[in-house]
């Protein structure tokens, strides 16, 4: 594998529409629940060892080479807000274009021909790995440093929060991003009938309600 | 560009000239400029003027509400099908420059959508005097400033005074209440932009867009020949 490679890819600049996402931080701001360094450590806890813990298993389930088709009925399953579907779908399809830019592939292209308006995002970014020439572990790390990583950006900008206060938030999240990353990768080598099903209510709930706002920083 | 581009493959992946059927696509030009310029105003005035003879829609990158596409469909300027929102995440330079997936996304559901379409105008939300559009998503820029904003900006310049393929100074009507020097502006206008266009409207009146919408017939003219 290459390290570099992964760099590349878990790089916050890297153009697959993720910027113009929250992750929910931006309705548990509205409503109070994250309000400073803490509240955002919580927030992003909670985040990785739910809904994390699922997105990191399926990317390492698509790195590691299991059906991307099976593993995108997988992801729906796992995944009751409609509002969630819609949006892990559409930043997949963002991820499957950056993908098909920088590391083409049969696989991508092949998966873009089933799923034209999108796969799960996960799943995508699995598959990217892999055309990287990288490995479930890596994937697994990619998606779940993302599911915090998406929030205290956001959190930056909703509350002028200060950024070396939110980058330390990431910083002591390392270790138990690194187990939970640990955890998805095992997963996925059982098989797609081991996958982790781990979900947040709240997070569910208050994407459904954040996509009806009239007026909103983030598309989730 | 052709990278990892493949013909039965359903979206190309960059600013390709062809679509994945080989037709020509849109010519796509960017709207840029300072909140509040005339972006939204001159869209609509090129649409009216422009929609009976071109097959045109319309991306707007709102800051945080659907205002720019609400005004567009509320005036009626064209069919709602033919407009789309893209959400930018509070950071429209973001979208249009760094990250141009999700507009290259919405024009390619507009031509998919309500297609064969001659013409793309993608607005950005109000931004700074630093921001610009990446030539992955559009094939021209026009910079909107207005008097009002102040007639020292040409002056000071910035990539989207200096760069834009069209700059235009909107709201003239207003230079005499705000003591703005159009020649001045001008004369600095030239100083920055080493010979590149600048057109002096004010939407006020229905012809108020002409110079901009012929800068638009010319591109097309030559992106179609
Ligand atoms: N007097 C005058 N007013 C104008 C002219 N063009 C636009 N306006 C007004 O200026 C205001 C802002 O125009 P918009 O077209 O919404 O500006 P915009 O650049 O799209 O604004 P944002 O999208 O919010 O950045 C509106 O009230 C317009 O009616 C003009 O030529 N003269
Ligand atoms: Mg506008």
């Amino acid at each position: 594998m290459s390290r570099a490679a992964l760099l590349v890819l878990a790089d916050g600049r890297f153009p697959a529409g993720g910027h113009a996402h929250s992750g929910g931080a931006e309705p548990a701001v509205a409503e109070g629940r994250v309000h400073d360094a803490d509240s955002l450590a919580d927030f992003c806890r909670g985040r990785l060892h739910t809904a994390g813990l699922t997105a990191a298993a399926l990317a390492a389930a698509a790195a590691h080479g299991l059906d991307p088709l099976a593993l995108d009925a997988a992801a729906d399953a796992r995944t009751p807000s409609p509002a969630l579907r819609a949006t892990a779908r559409r930043l997949g399809r963002q991820m499957m274009r950056a993908a098909r830019a920088t590391w083409p592939s049969p696989e991508l292209d092949a998966l873009a021909a089933a799923r034209p308006r999108g796969a799960h995002q996960p799943v995508v970014l699995g598959l990217t790995a892999r055309s990287a020439g990288l490995g479930p572990e890596d994937a697994a790390h990619c998606a779940a440093y993302e599911t915090v990583s998406g929030p205290a950006t956001a959190v930056v900008r909703l509350l002028s929060l200060d950024p070396y206060h939110a980058t330390a938030v990431l910083a002591r999240l390392a270790p138990e991003t690194d187990r939970v990353a640990q955890a998805a990768a095992e997963a996925a080598r059982r098989g797609i009938d081991a996958l982790p099903a781990a979900s947040a209510p709240l997070l569910d709930i208050t994407a459904e309600a954040h996509a009806a706002w009239p007026v909103r920083l983030f598309a989730s | 560009m052709h990278l990892g581009h493949t013909h039965d493959g359903p979206a190309a992946v960059s600013a390709d000239a062809t679509r994945p059927d080989g037709t020509r696509r849109a010519l796509r030009i960017g709207l840029g400029g300072p909140v509040g310029s005339g972006k939204t105003a001159t869209v609509a005035a090129l649409c009216r003027e422009l929609r009976d003879r071109l097959s045109i829609a319309v991306v707007t990158n709102d800051i945080y509400t659907r205002e720019d596409a609400d005004f567009l469909l509320n005036n009626a300027v064209l069919p709602p099908e033919r407009i789309q929102a893209v959400e930018t995440g509070a950071c429209p330079h973001t979208a249009i420059r760094d990250d141009i997936s999700a507009n290259l996304e919405a024009v390619e559901d507009l031509e998919d959508a309500v297609g064969p379409l001659d013409l793309i105008l993608v607005e950005s939300g109000g931004d700074n005097l630093t921001a610009t559009f990446s030539k992955g998503l559009v094939d021209a820029q026009i910079f909107v400033i207005d008097v009002a904003g102040g007639d020292d900006i040409p002056r000071k310049g910035g990539p989207g005074v200096t760069t834009a393929d069209l700059l235009v100074v909107n709201k003239t009507d207003l230079a005499p209440y705000v003591g703005s020097d159009l020649e001045r502006m001008a004369l600095d206008a030239e100083k920055q932009r080493g010979g590149l266009p600048v057109a002096f409207t004010s939407l006020t009146s229905a012809e108020g867009v002409g110079p901009v919408a012929d800068w638009v017939r010319a591109r097309l003219a030559a992106w179609t020949a």
